[in-house]
């Protein structure tokens, strides 16, 4: 396969003329913007790569007339802060990219999620909104936009659970099927995406698909957004072309000493530098919503580990027994093996434990819990041991 | 312990007295009192017509809406991975005796709580904080010492 | 219809159903927890899930709809490891004291344990990483959360069919509990006692508070004269528990067991039920008479039964401006109470002091009325102990009595004799087809116009009932009735009752008289009755209570010719002085948490 390198892109914070785009997508058919959609490939930006075309599509054929665009801005996973830069520099691309998603499903409302953590941001959030309400008023199309707050609850991120907590319950994820596409929110069908993804979607809109599948790989078009952190020189929020291994990341944003990297967040996977130079960042290596950790020779990853548990342990709903009672489990089980406590082979044991999260919990949280513990204790079993 | 009054009834004319009226309500009440009062979430059930139980078992699943009384100021220091590699521990160390109250406690004047929280998203200017709504970021001991200062008046 | 495979057998059913219905259909039985007939689904506990072809996870069979062309496994590799892994995990959270449990070997919990995790397990022990506090504040039930699997079913049961919601869901992650309102004690808020969660319950985390061993005691003290009653609907329940079919009425066994056990004297709470019917139809007529012929504006219509516990403490937290509304009769089991230390220690030369009053009930909530303060008419409290139909079964299992091979007998006189319109208590319209019965016939002296006096459209299972009767031919002290049409509603389940109590306190509905039991079906489905209970079983039981009815020699109340006799002897007259004293109570407002 031909590696493709790595190269900035600057295409969600270039600034465009969003009434032009947003003249261009309403002249054009739900199934054209669909299509042009479907044709860039794009693929969810929030980290689960849902073909975005798809999600609109299906949601575009549901009869029900009542039908909602989600953004979801509940970016919680550690790690990510590129949702809260986009929002902070360039929400009216969000809002446009919302504007366009119902324009191609016939929706006339939207919701935007925001976690509490951001909502210092609201002020100026809600000034450019008020633009847009102005503009898509000036051009004569029906589509309002409307925030609401999260309280702290990681949870909240997983679509299901963001529909609750906009209903006003629990954020509980619920069963699936059925799929927001057919219910959603208010049980109406709905297409829920990340803050990203409707700005890529705007700008495939702006661009043609044609352009934008000149950028990235085959199983993961386009640019994405890199949040970076950790043991880094420059540590900041970075537009990068699909496709780069995880040497060249770390050739570019390591600090020379950089022993693994955190790609996905704490529900992603652990990447050791033996491994660098055959995995690429994407749907055809790791996947990531963008969260890129690096770790030098200093730390821990039996800390990152223990960490990354208590976050989880904290932060599941709590409602499946294999999320909520195997997150302790996990967690106290390194800390039992550390101790000496409990004997290293136990490891063995967790890593079917989490085995079967990642099969038998109810919601992505749950199923995505091993993949951060199988990759540390796979690849780093001696310093979670001793 | 803040007076309820007619604080809910009028945030449900403002809301709404639908279920999903609630988050934005008991967000509000927080926001003007940092935490939600016994009265408030029964006035707030009351209003809603739901029960007072279904009302705080929303509020306790959300880490923001606290229903142990917290002070004026609530300072929430991050202490998910990065920020936990950046000094974390340090800060929480600089607030402890700078305040003289550990995690989870409140200043006898009831002007800081000092707690905990998981990432806020400010992993590359770690290490970070919020007081309240605000984001105080690639923190130091004095820093975070001339920022608490800040809201001391 | 849909195609699928099931563990390689095909099987068509109906578009919609689950998984797990379909599996079995094909007598395929796959494990659940979180799962009830009654309840809505959750698809929380994970222990159903099995395997379909082509999917990245295991799916929760309980909450999957079948789709065509699915291949499902039950039993692989895979779903027993998960299955076995999760068994581990809840038993990892929960305090596994099986031989102190109450609930030992009828625990769902403790049943796949014997399936799944038999030897040494897995997992650390989690129980000492949680706070778990057990509140026994109730005088109803115990509420342990070290023995909570987190599955929701009680917490769903107050929302869904209670519309309590006196617990819900408090917290996340592993701090994840059921909890009432900021934790305060269960006895200190909107519960209502009714123990439908407890009927639910797959484990020992909500349990009755058992007074069993109170009552050996009493039985056990030669000074102590002690007397059972037993609830209309416990004679078509109990069965379930000793081993018979849903439906079965075991009355006549049911009495002899009682007095093998060492009761006293074996009695009948449906005595007490026709007692309430003379009562509660008077109160009922004198109020008609006050509003419509005197324009009494004090006096307020629609009356409401008050016979169920449960009910009386919904109404009293959430409705306590329409406490005027509720008919002022005590229930059967404190009528029958009062009169146990009054009357009945009377005639039979007892002190009253002495008399131990035992009550074998449906209800968990009846322990909770029997300990108000106001039911102390007799100078004593006036029922010392409550026990559930679940707890009859437990002491004549304890006793060793061979329950089948009893010989049928009739309960004790006096305050044994009843009729069918008592029992018929026990079912939901019951109580106000039996006040009919009486009513309609007091004030036209002729029997109400159904056949067989069955009032059939105040009978069945659905959730409000409406009636309207037109009274015709009054006799001379009712003219003013004449031609007047009673209009009558029934609900059952606190969810229904609360629409009821809504559309009352709103305006929206006038009625004369209403019938309210707390649980679904009325008392034949009360928390107290055996697990399970559910639709189908309810269903069972009503059969047996109206078989019950159609069987008995006199089915009206004021026929019932000890009724007849106390009134002679002892009451004087229905509302009169000493009846007010004794038979009937007050109501107090409750806070709305």
């Amino acid at each position: 396969m031909k590696k493709k390198g790595l190269s900035k892109v600057d295409l969600i914070f270039e600034t465009i003329d969003a009434k032009v785009v947003l003249e261009k997508a309403f002249s054009m058919t739900s199934e054209e913007i669909i299509q042009q959609i479907l044709e860039s490939s794009l693929k969810g930006r929030g980290g689960a790569g849902f073909p975005t075309g798809l999600k609109w599509k299906y949601t575009a054929a549901e009869k029900d007339p009542e039908k909602y665009v989600i953004c979801n801005a509940d970016e919680g996973e550690p790690g990510t802060f590129k949702d809260r830069e986009i929002l902070d520099r360039a929400s009216y691309k969000v809002y446009g990219g919302m504007a366009i998603a119902g324009r191609a499903m016939g929706a006339k409302k939207g919701y935007i999620y925001l976690r509490g953590e951001y909502r210092f941001l609201l002020p100026q959030l809600y000034l450019e909104l008020h633009k847009f309400h102005k503009m898509i008023a000036e051009i004569g199309y029906d589509f309002s936009i409307e925030y609401r707050m999260g309280s702290g609850a990681y949870i909240c991120g997983e679509e299901s659970a963001l529909f609750e907590s906009i209903e006003g319950r629990r954020g509980e994820p619920r069963n699936k099927p059925p799929y927001p596409t057919s219910s959603g929110l208010f049980n109406k069908p709905t297409s829920i995406n990340n803050v990203e993804t409707l700005v890529t979607a705007m700008m495939i809109i702006a661009k043609g698909a044609q352009e934008y599948v000149k950028l990235g790989t085959k199983d993961s078009r386009g640019s994405k957004v890199f949040s970076v952190s950790g043991d880094t020189p420059v540590p900041g929020i970075f537009e990068l072309e699909l496709g780069m291994t995880v040497q060249e990341f770390v050739t570019e944003f390591g600090d020379g000493d950089t022993k693994a990297v955190q790609v996905g967040g704490a529900s992603g996977f652990c990447v050791p530098r033996k491994k660098f130079a055959d995995t690429i960042i994407g749907f055809e290596g790791v996947p990531t919503g963008g969260s890129m950790k690096l770790f030098n020779s200093s730390r821990s990853m039996y800390n990152v580990l223990h960490n990354y548990l208590e976050f989880f342990s904290e932060e599941s709903c709590g409602q499946c027994t294999p999320c909520r009672v195997g997150c302790q489990q996990l967690l106290k089980g390194i800390e039992m093996v550390k101790k000496g406590e409990a004997k290293s082979t136990y490891l063995y044991e967790l890593v079917k434990l989490a085995d079967t999260m990642k099969v038998a919990s109810k919601c992505g949280l749950g199923q995505s819990v091993g993949n951060a513990f199988k990759s540390i204790v796979e690849n780093f079993r001696e310093e979670v041991i001793y | 312990m803040y007076n309820t009054g007619n604080m809910v009834k009028e945030l449900a004319e403002k809301h709404g007295r639908k279920r999903e009226s609630l988050m934005p309500i008991l967000q509000d009440i927080v926001k003007k009192h940092n935490y939600l009062t016994d009265d408030a979430m029964v006035a707030v059930a009351s209003e809603l017509d739901i029960s007072a139980a279904e009302v705080y078992g929303t509020a306790s699943f959300y880490t923001f809406l606290d229903t142990e009384e917290r002070g004026k100021n609530v300072i929430r220091v991050c202490k998910t991975i990065t920020c936990s590699m950046k000094g974390k521990n340090d800060i929480i160390e600089t607030l402890e005796d700078m305040l003289k109250i550990k995690v989870g406690e409140t200043t006898p004047d009831k002007l800081f709580t000092l707690l905990e929280t998981n990432c806020i998203g400010w992993c590359h200017k770690a290490p970070a904080m919020l007081i309240n709504d605000m984001p105080y970021t690639d923190l130091t001991s004095e820093a975070v010492i001339d920022i608490i200062k800040g809201y001391m008046h | 219809m849909i195609t699928l495979k099931i563990n390689d057998h095909e099987v068509k059913v109906e578009e919609g159903t689950t998984i797990l219905t379909a599996a079995k259909n094909l007598g395929i039985n796959i494990p659940t927890l979180c799962n009830h007939a009654d309840l809505c689904v959750a698809g929380n506990c994970r222990v159903c899930v099995v395997e379909q072809k082509g999917a990245r996870t295991l799916v929760a069979s309980c909450a999957t709809p079948v789709s065509e062309g699915m291949d499902i496994q039950t039993n692989s590799l895979k779903v027993r490891n998960a299955r076995k892994h999760i068994v581990e995990l809840l038993l990892s959270e929960h305090r596994a004291d099986c031989t102190k449990c109450y609930k030992n070997q009828k625990c769902e919990l403790q049943t796949l344990a014997n399936e799944y995790s038999f030897g040494e397990h897995i997992f650390l022990d989690l129980v000492g990483n949680h706070e778990y506090t057990v509140d026994r504040s109730s005088p109803s039930f115990i509420k342990d959360d070290s023995k909570c699997i987190r599955c929701q079913r009680c917490v769903r049961t107050c929302s869904q069919l209670q519309h309590v919601s006196a617990i819900a869901v408090a917290n996340k992650g592993s701090h994840m509990k059921i909890s009432s309102f900021h934790d305060r004690p269960m006895s200190h808020v909107v519960c209502t006692n009714c123990g439908q969660c407890v009927n639910r319950c797959p484990t020992g985390a909500l349990t009755e508070k058992t007074y069993i061993d109170q009552v050996w005691d009493a039985i056990y003290d030669p000074d102590k004269h002690v007397v059972v009653q037993t609830a209309p609907a416990v004679r078509v329940g109990l069965g379930e528990d000793l081993g018979y079919d849903p439906g079965e009425r075991v009355t006549g066994k049911m009495v002899t067991a009682l007095r093998q056990l060492g009761f006293d004297s074996v009695l009948d709470t449906d005595f007490t039920a026709d007692l309430t019917i003379i009562e509660e139809g008077t109160e009922l007529l004198t109020r008609l008479k006050k509003v419509l012929l005197e324009g009494d504006k004090n006096t307020a219509l629609p009356m409401f039964t008050s016979c169920s516990p449960g009910w009386i403490k919904f109404i009293e937290h959430k409705y306590p401006q329409m406490l005027p509304n509720l008919s002022t009769c005590k229930s059967p089991q404190q009528m029958f109470g009062a009169l146990a230390k009054t009357f009945f220690a009377q005639k039979r030369n007892i002190d009253p002091a002495k008399v131990v009053s035992v009550s074998i009930m449906p209800c968990t909530a009846k322990k909770y009325e029997a300990d108000r303060p106001e039911m102390r008419s007799s100078g004593y409290k006036d029922i010392d102990f409550v026990l559930t139909t679940r707890e009859l079964a437990v002491m004549i299992k304890q006793a060793g009595i061979d329950f089948r091979s009893l010989e049928e007998s009739p309960y004790d006189s006096i305050m044994g004799t009843s009729t069918g319109a008592a029992v018929i208590f026990g079912a939901t319209g019951g109580v106000m087809e039996a006040a009919l019965r009486t009513a309609y016939e007091l004030v036209t002296g002729k029997p109400v116009p159904f056949k067989n006096l069955n009032i059939t459209p105040v009978r069945g299972m659905e959730g409000v009932k409406e009636a309207t009767i037109k009274i015709e031919g009054t006799i001379e002290e009712w003219r003013f009735l004449e031609g007047a049409e009673l209009k009558v509603a029934i609900a059952h389940g606190l969810v229904n009752a609360n629409k009821l109590a809504r559309a009352v306190s709103t305006g929206k509905a006038t009625y004369h008289f209403i019938e309210i039991m707390a649980c679904p079906g009325g008392c034949l489905g009360g928390g107290g009755q055996p697990i399970p209970t559910n639709a189908a079983i309810r269903q069972k039981r009503m059969e047996a209570i109206y078989a019950e009815d159609m069987h008995m020699d006199i089915r009206k109340s004021h026929e019932n010719p000890e009724i007849v006799a106390i009134y002679n002897e002892f009451l004087e007259k229905p509302n009169g002085h000493k009846s007010h004293e004794l038979l009937h109570t007050h109501y107090v407002s409750r806070e709305a948490y």
